[in-house]
């Protein structure tokens, strides 16, 4: 297939452009490839880019390192921070586009889903949602389901550009820049912008009249760390792939049915019984209980079973991040 | 159209920037005095296409799992919408006013949305970058094919795709019992007039599209269809005046085709829903053939 793209990368579809080609916010998953990316049999153009092919002026390892003995090496932090100041300024050019989608997708969804198909419910089931509206119950889990499809795609096509496709983590490597930063960089870059795009969701949900606590602040941060649960094993497996071929199965097989049948649209409750345990496996679960809890405002209602979410995703973030850098470190030193 | 004359040579060397909007008799392209060869290459166009729709398949031999996934997504959001989200919905007014089971009503619907996303997707992301990055149809006009059996070829093999995952949701819905008539098997080839037309429609878009970026815009355009056409719940719960423009969108007219085959409640007004697709089809692939001569020939 790589037969196929031998023209140079396009211009503009850095990263900032790569990512904003799916769902900027907001689940855009319609059946059947609502997706364009996940239909991707044929990917924007590979490394063949001027000056990014192989022997296009890249120092080696070896090159990179003999220069690391100068003055002014940052710190591990700092040159986080310039991987972060990278994607900044990328994104700086998609920026009014992409604020633009993660404002109008949810106030979509939740004109349709949670005002249109929720005045069904709630006229049929009054009692299935404890008390609240189906909007109230459906507005966070597409903030937590949104942030995991959002998570989904910073960690992939960025990193095909960072280590395939133009390479770019290979320049930065061959800075002072280490490839700790480069992953820990990537992922804080991810963080703000999960922030970024809950934060607006946030506010179309209260204009709705979706929240119901002032706690729903919290749900900011438990989108966030839900994105960042699936971020960072995201990011180390596309770190070994060349190409992303396998994200469209991942995406399909793994991420549809998790934003389906986490309690996002409906409580596990209506599962049949059996498949109802099965739902704790999902990491997309956890991360939309702690939402809901965060904006329904019964995040202390049950204060062990709040921390054992926040554990949970926490614990699949940082593992996940781990295995990040260290796919990044190998696939940079190979 | 006759696809005519090799359009390697069709460019005539003395023009430089390339054909007027109206105008490019030199350019194979349309026309009585479009040469010669015109009506021995007009025949073959739809033969010489399907090498285009054979090379795609050759292409996606190595991803075929794409493929295969496509029928599942929509399998999941039955199971999922309609039928874990339908326990809390119950039944719901189908054509004609009479009571059907959410899932009946939402799987048509699947139907419809998955004909059309998976034709737009086809249509203008990978045309996209077959067309601007990879030049694959560059290459392809150094072979005997014409600009408009590319354009022919590529719809095709949209259709094909979409084809195959209509015959597999439908007998899948068939098996779970969501059909309620026979007429049901015409909504096969009714979910390919809609890939069709959404397919012409995507690509004369993507035509003139400069960056990926700009595919934001198609977004900006499916997303609302999707959520609006009467997909998710019967269009009698908006206003009036809501309704009135509802109904004269592209995806509200596939559903209501679709869904009225399968629950099996069909009047003249579906042939309504026909003649729009077919003309919104037409109008696409004739935008795209002009607007690829001016591209690809220039």
């Amino acid at each position: 297939m790589s037969a196929d793209l031998a023209e140079p990368p396009p211009p503009n579809a850095g990263p900032g452009a790569g990512p904003s080609v799916g769902p900027s916010a907001g689940p855009g998953a319609g059946p059947g490839g609502g997706l364009p990316g996940a239909d991707l049999a044929e990917p924007p153009p590979p490394n063949a880019g001027p000056g990014a092919g192989p022997g296009g002026g890249l120092p080696g390892p070896a090159a990179a390192h003999a220069g690391a003995v100068r003055p002014g090496v940052p710190s591990g932090l700092a040159s986080a921070a310039r991987v972060f100041e990278h994607r900044a300024y990328q994104y700086r050019r998609a920026f009014r586009g992409s604020l633009f989608g993660s404002f109008v997708n949810p106030a979509l969804f939740l004109m349709a889903m949670g005002l249109g198909l929720g005045g069904i419910v709630n006229a049929r089931s009054p009692g299935a949602f404890s008390g609240v509206t189906y909007l109230q119950f459906l507005a966070p889990g597409l903030l937590a389901g949104s942030a995991m499809q959002q998570a989904i795609f910073e960690s992939t096509f960025p990193v095909m550009y960072g280590l395939v496709w133009r390479r770019i983590f290979h320049a930065m490597y061959a800075t002072p820049i280490g490839p700790q930063a480069i992953a820990v960089g990537t992922l804080a870059w991810i963080a703000f912008r999960l922030a970024l795009v809950a934060a607006v969701f946030t506010i179309v949900a209260a204009l709705f009249g979706a929240l119901k606590s002032p706690l729903a602040l919290l749900g900011i941060p438990a989108a966030v760390i839900t994105g960042l649960a699936f971020a960072g094993g995201m990011g180390a497996f596309m770190a070994t792939q060349r190409t992303p071929d396998k994200f469209s199965a991942i995406f399909r097989w793994v991420i549809t049915p998790l934003f389906l049948f986490s309690g996002t649209f409906f409580p596990i409750s209506s599962l049949p019984a059996a498949l109802q345990p099965i739902a704790w496996l999902s990491p997309l679960w956890h991360g939309v209980e702690l939402t809901r809890g965060a904006t329904l405002g019964t995040l202390l209602d049950d204060p062990i079973l709040t921390l054992i979410h926040v554990a949970v995703l926490i614990g699949l973030a940082v593992g996940g991040g781990a295995l990040f850098v260290r796919n990044v470190r190998r696939k940079l030193a190979a | 159209m006759s696809a005519a004359a090799e359009p390697r040579i069709a460019p005539s060397p003395g023009p430089g920037p390339g054909p007027g909007p109206g105008p490019g008799p030199g350019h194979g392209a349309a026309g009585p005095g479009a040469g010669p060869r015109a009506n021995a290459g007009g025949g073959r166009s739809v033969p010489r296409a399907w090498h285009l729709i054979e090379r795609n398949l050759f292409v996606y031999r190595r991803t075929w799992t794409i493929i295969v996934s496509g029928f599942f997504e929509p399998l999941f959001y039955l199971v999922g919408i309609g039928y874990g989200l339908g326990r809390l919905v119950g039944d719901v007014t189908g054509p004609g006013g009479t009571p059907i089971p959410y899932a009946a009503f939402v799987a048509p619907a699947l139907l419809a949305t998955g004909a059309m996303n998976g034709a737009i997707a086809e249509s203008t992301f990978n045309f996209f970058f077959k067309l601007n990055y990879n030049r694959t149809f560059q290459s392809i006009l150094a072979t005997p094919l014409a600009v408009r059996d590319i354009a022919i070829g590529e719809l095709g093999w949209a259709l094909t795709r979409g084809g195959l995952y209509a015959i597999g949701f439908m007998a899948v819905i068939a098996v779970m019992g969501l059909v309620s008539s026979p007429l049901a098997i015409l909504a096969i080839p009714a979910a390919l007039l809609l890939g069709f037309a959404a397919g012409a429609v995507g690509m004369a878009a993507t035509s003139f599209m400069r960056s990926p970026q700009d595919f934001d815009l198609i977004n900006v355009f499916t997303l609302p269809l999707f959520l609006f056409s009467a997909t998710f719940y019967p269009i009698e719960t908006y206003p009036e005046a809501v309704r009135t423009i509802v109904t004269w969108t592209p995806l509200y007219q596939g559903v209501a085709l679709i869904r009225g085959l399968t629950v099996g409640v069909v009047g003249p007004e579906m042939l309504v829903h026909v003649a729009y697709l077919v003309v919104m089809g037409s109008i696409g692939l004739w935008i795209t053939a002009r607007r690829l001569d001016r591209v690809l020939l220039k």
